[in-house]
């Protein structure tokens, strides 16, 4: 099968556009792939999926003063955040923090962080807490027989009251 | 240890071993780590990213698990060597794309990887044979506790790892599993399966991640929310999520067992007769027969095959590996012709 565009070279790459719910299959070379490629990018890339989640055009103006405030971390403003997609340093979660909380809460439902946390910042109260969850996962385990998910989960429970343990015993 | 000796060997992921090895190739985990304060990738310059690059380099060199592994500068591999690398599912396609001030780190089995500078300034993933998120899951954790005694990460209490991509803020960690359903898709009820997981926010994509097209009938299905839960209650959720695949896949093997055996068997034949027999073949053609002939181990109506040689004939007959095993570049054409040959050796056609 030869290439749609250029109609010489052998079609490798084939790909399907949904315009306006009409479906169309492309065939395609390497090259002239290559350069749809980068006009779809172009056209429509994830800068422009968070953008408009984020509803940004209002919400900076009305929320967060001028769009051209910027990081003073790394210079970055929202409006290049918007056009990139991506942030520019761990600083712009601060400068922006009130146009991002309504974006992570979009994104993933929920704006706080319940995951692990750096040793060296862990404290342990949070590993309690952990191990609080980690001992009522043991017992649904049990309950729902699920037995090599129960040993993994004593395993890890005996690790971290070892590590508990030394690290009361280093304090 | 050099890049050419992982041709010698094959990827621990793809031993063929594992829990429900008949139906998931391999899991996967992956965390994306930044710098504190320091420039991401994207936005940093030369001169940052040098620094960051270099100072990440030393860290991951003393991690215990990475003693014996391989560092390689992205500037100092040519395309082949690259595509070699994206082809084992060791480095994405974007990192190889501009090669400054990169870097990749492979443990010896190709169980760990980590790119440095990607998009974030680390982007670790252990990658394990079968059906084993939290086999994955413990290796990682590991590797990430040490790195973060030696590193300062980006880090705020209440949202988590901070990184490059809202979409990747909280736990930093995406948990995917490769599964390979012929079942549903000849059974035409994949679309309806995939639909479902999409609406509970999982994510399914083709063999090599994002933007690629599922074939051979391989899938991958990963989280898409990375904030809000814990590790283990995300990669829980995606275990829960894939155990049902696994049983739908299984039914629709049987179904196609009970129902259409012989039409079945006329296709798994078929595919083994090309492959033994084909003197000039694509890649694409390939990886539809393998997927083909692997469904025919896995239930059974092929007998003498192992797991292990088809999942290592569906990475070795790739374009780069095709070359580093000759040795030389070679065109498309000449591709298909070597391709063939390979596959009648091992087979024994």
């Amino acid at each position: 099968m030869l290439c749609d565009i250029c109609g010489k070279k052998q079609a490798t790459v084939h790909l399907t556009e949904i315009v306006d719910e009409q479906m169309t299959e492309l065939h395609l070379c390497d090259e002239c792939a290559k350069e749809k490629s980068v006009q779809m990018e172009q056209q429509f890339g994830l800068a422009d999926l968070l953008a408009g989640l984020s509803d940004m055009g209002k919400q900076v103006k009305e929320e967060a003063g001028p769009v051209t405030v910027k990081c003073l971390n790394c210079g970055l403003s929202y409006e290049d955040f918007r056009k990139v997609g991506r942030l520019g340093c761990s600083e712009c979660y601060n400068t922006f923090k009130k146009s991002l909380s309504v974006l992570l809460k979009k994104i993933h439902g929920s704006n706080q962080h319940l995951g692990k946390t750096p040793l060296r910042l862990a404290k342990p109260v949070k590993t309690k807490s952990t191990l609080q969850e980690l001992k009522d996962k043991l017992q649904r385990a049990i309950q729902m027989e699920e037995f090599e998910e129960a040993a993994r989960i004593r395993d890890k429970i005996k690790e971290l009251e070892k590590n508990n343990k030394e690290t009361e015993d280093a304090a | 240890m050099q890049l050419n000796d992982f041709l010698k060997q094959t990827s621990e992921w793809l031993k063929g071993t594992g829990p429900n090895s008949d139906i998931v190739i391999s899991s996967r985990v992956r965390l994306a780590r930044n710098l504190d304060k320091a420039l991401f990738p994207s936005r940093a310059n030369k001169k940052q990213s040098e620094e960051n690059l270099e100072k990440i380099k030393e860290a991951v060199q003393k991690v215990n698990l990475l003693k014996k592994s391989l560092l390689l500068n992205l500037n100092d591999l040519d395309n082949v060597d690259k595509q070699f690398l994206i082809e084992r599912h060791l480095m994405s396609r974007e990192h190889a794309l501009r090669p400054d001030s990169k870097a990749v780190v492979v443990s010896e089995e190709e169980i760990v990887s980590i790119m440095i500078n990607e998009e974030d300034h680390l982007r670790m993933q252990v990658i394990q044979s079968g059906f084993d998120l939290f086999g994955a899951w413990e290796i990682i954790d590991r590797i990430d506790n040490e790195l973060s005694e030696k590193l300062q990460f980006a880090f705020s209490p209440e949202w988590g790892y901070l990184t490059a991509c809202p979409t990747n803020t909280g736990t930093g960690m995406r948990g995917s599993v490769m599964l390979h359903l012929p079942g549903l898709v000849m059974t035409k009820q994949i679309n309806k399966i995939l639909t479902a997981i999409s609406k509970l926010s999982f994510t399914t994509r083709g063999l090599y991640g994002e933007g690629t097209q599922a074939s051979g009938n391989f899938f991958q299905v990963s989280n898409q929310v990375s904030l809000g839960h814990s590790e283990l209650e995300i990669l829980e959720n995606i275990r829960g999520l894939i155990k049902q695949v696994i049983e739908q896949e299984d039914q629709a093997r049987k179904t196609l067992m009970q129902q259409h055996k012989q039409l079945l068997q006329d296709r798994i034949f078929r595919a083994i007769g090309t492959l033994k027999n084909a003197h000039i073949i694509s890649s694409d053609e390939t990886i539809e027969l393998l997927s083909m002939v692997r469904l025919g181990v896995d239930i059974g109506i092929i007998k003498d095959l192992d797991r292990k040689l088809l999942n290592e004939l569906f990475i070795i007959i790739q374009p780069a590996h095709l070359q580093k095993i000759e040795g030389k570049k070679l065109t498309t054409q000449e591709r298909d012709v070597k391709r063939a040959n390979l596959i009648r050796e091992k087979l024994g056609g």
